[in-house]
């Protein structure tokens, strides 16, 4: 994207007209604006008067400021430090098995003199065409590996994704010269330690976008939370933040359950609504600080898949 | 240089080497499948022993054996019992139907928004903010579907959210609308999420074809008179075609499998909401967890997988015909 800007600037003749640029940006104002809001709308009921946003109502600016929501995640803390911990956890492990696992996979299927190559390339390719369906792979896991309730089982399913292999093979084919694998092997390197030491450095382009793209899905991945983990298990942050929304809800929309808690103890209030919402920031928080420094890479990613032979 | 110009071996040769010298090959490309065997391993767990695992769909499935692998052997065989079923059920045709007309609707709102952001992104004159909209846009693709349930739920709660709160009584509907209770506005909703969420990525796909298009074109046209807008016509259009055909195709050729997240999160799974939201997905999804009918739970996923395998083995022949490199294979 950056070479289309030096581009633009070098040939101006096609420069729309003042009008139409000013059309354009208030668009993309409005545009961007409808990406933030559902966000600031989040952050704003989190920082809000429980009290007040049960009268008024979601606003986008809180009409009375409060902290309550944030004491009352604190007062359990430990609970979202723990799953922060496994998210993380399961994102750093993950991420650097699956990257190992996939390199050592696509470098040989990316050796045009590896006879077998298009064998294990379909072997591969074949899992892209032919999705087995959730109902044996849930029972492979669950009943036939007795793995629920683990790390392992959040991490091992997403170890191999062929589209990444094949956009890694793509990288190594194109871009590492055979010449220097060769010059490599005269000056008797194993193939191993080609590899490691010349095809891996050389492709550090390629492993950063599809590296991020693998812990963007470690970090945002609930689904194997919700076939796999207990409410003893290891809960991460995105299903627990899956859990709150579902818990409090039912909190505020059981009455008998809501007024059970209230005759107990008539000073108890929990902050529902704003609690939630103050769950939600806790979960986004890393991504959305995170993000704009990564950007560029998960877009160079993106367009990477694109153009995979 | 001259031994790393001859290194491009004739076939042949390398023939001939291999038999003479196997022990060589193996010294050489042993370390090879050494290498592949970690994500072979992964392989085998978590597809190919799944794929045969889909089996049961055809089988009455028992619970003898705390092991799913001597269940399975041990499980009678019923033929198309499961698939009687499913397809005698209105359900079967219900998540069929919301599957196609989701994912059409999607594709079509992918296709055309897509484009025309990306077109209107090409043509700002100020970098600098070309790059904050672009930071801005993509921002909901990286957000988790969960946290796309949070944001919808500020908007869609029937007590305090916005809808019923601000926006509604705006327009004068002061009742407001039990979003969670109502399939009706369903249709709308879910394209609307999915487009603010996904369109950030197409957008970028169409722009990088768009950049790649030569100024010089634009500079042939700009001389013989055509006007800005002609040229999107005329030019750009036509030069990104292949592109979006490609992208389209691909996305045709998943057509069967929907966002299980979006389908599943964002309604909050809500039941009575299925009528307008069941897909294939949630439904296999709920089959099984909810209410423990395997048999038909799997006959579904089958079905769907079955289907899924013509159409991105379909789609991709076509993709194939016009950009080979763009295929899957």
């Amino acid at each position: 994207m950056a070479t289309a800007a030096v581009n633009k600037k070098k040939f101006d003749v096609n420069r729309i007209s003042g009008g139409a640029n000013f059309a354009i940006n208030v668009f993309f104002w409005i545009y961007s604006a409808l990406c933030i809001i559902p966000l600031l709308l989040v952050i704003s009921v989190s920082f809000s008067d429980e009290t007040s946003v049960l009268v008024g109502g979601y606003r986008f600016w809180p009409e009375k400021w409060s902290l309550e929501s944030y004491k009352f995640l604190v007062s359990d803390y430990m609970v979202i430090v723990k799953s922060y911990g496994i998210s993380i956890f399961v994102t750093v492990v993950g991420t650097i098995a699956a990257m190992l696992i996939m390199t050592l996979y696509a470098y040989p299927i990316s050796r045009r003199d590896f006879k077998h190559r298009n064998l294990f390339a379909f072997i591969m390719f074949f899992t892209i065409l032919f999705n087995s369906g959730l109902v044996p792979f849930y029972l492979v896991y669950k009943q036939g590996l007795h793995v629920d309730d683990t790390l392992f089982v959040l991490m091992f399913p997403l170890f191999v994704q062929a589209f990444f292999v094949f956009v890694i093979r793509t990288f190594f084919q194109n871009q590492i010269p055979p010449e220097l694998l060769e010059s490599a092997r005269m000056d008797g390197a194993g193939e191993l330690r080609t590899f490691f030491q010349i095809v891996l450095p050389l492709s550090l382009p390629v492993l950063a976008s599809v590296g991020l793209l693998c812990t963007l899905n470690y970090w945002n991945d609930w689904f194997l939370s919700l076939l796999f983990i207990s409410d003893d298990g290891p809960v991460s942050i995105q299903f627990r933040m899956y859990k709150t929304l579902l818990d409090i809800q039912y909190l505020s929309s059981n009455t008998q359950a809501y007024s059970a808690i209230m005759q107990a103890n008539p000073n108890f209030k929990v902050p529902s609504e704003t609690a939630r919402m103050a769950m939600g920031v806790v979960g986004i928080g890393p991504i959305i600080f995170v993000y704009p420094f990564l950007q560029r890479y998960f877009v160079a990613g993106l367009t990477v898949g694109a153009v995979k032979g | 240089m001259e031994q790393v110009a001859g290194q491009a071996v004739p076939p042949k040769i390398e023939v001939r080497k291999e038999k003479t010298l196997n022990q060589s090959y193996w010294k050489r490309y042993g370390v090879f499948y050494l290498m592949m065997a970690p994500a072979l391993i992964v392989l085998i767990i978590n597809n190919y022993i799944p794929m045969v695992g889909s089996l049961i769909a055809f089988k009455s499935m028992t619970y003898a054996s705390p092991s799913f692998f001597q269940n399975f052997v041990d499980s009678p065989w019923i033929g198309w019992k499961n698939f009687e079923f499913l397809f005698n059920s209105s359900d079967a045709w219900l998540i069929t139907r919301n599957t196609l007309a989701y994912n059409a609707v999607f594709i079509v709102l992918n296709l055309v928004v897509g484009v025309a952001l990306a077109l209107m992104f090409h043509n700002l004159r100020n970098k600098k903010l070309a790059k904050f909209y672009q930071t801005t846009m993509f921002l909901p693709y990286f957000l988790s579907m969960i946290i796309v349930a949070y944001l919808a739920y500020g908007f869609l709660n029937p007590d305090i959210g916005v809808m019923n709160k601000l926006i509604l009584p705006w327009f004068g509907n002061e009742e407001g609308v039990m979003w969670y209770s109502d399939p009706k506005w369903w249709p709308l909703i879910l394209p609307i999420v999915n487009t603010w969420k996904f369109i950030g990525y197409y957008a970028v796909f169409y722009l990088a074809a768009i950049i790649g298009i030569d100024n010089e074109y634009y500079e042939a046209a700009h001389i013989d008179g055509a006007t800005r807008w002609r040229q999107v016509w005329t030019i750009t259009l036509p030069l990104i075609k292949p592109v979006i055909i490609i992208l389209t195709l691909l996305q045709i050729g998943r057509i069967f499998y929907a966002d299980f997240g979006l389908f599943f999160q964002v309604t909050q799974n809500a039941g009575a909401l299925y009528e307008k939201t069941l897909i294939i997905d949630t439904y296999v999804f709920q089959g099984f967890r909810a209410t423990g009918d395997i048999g038909m739970s799997s006959a579904a996923g089958l079905y769907q997988a079955v289907v899924g395998f013509v159409l991105v083995f379909a789609s991709n022949l076509i993709v194939r015909r016009i950009s080979k490199e763009d295929a899957l294979f």
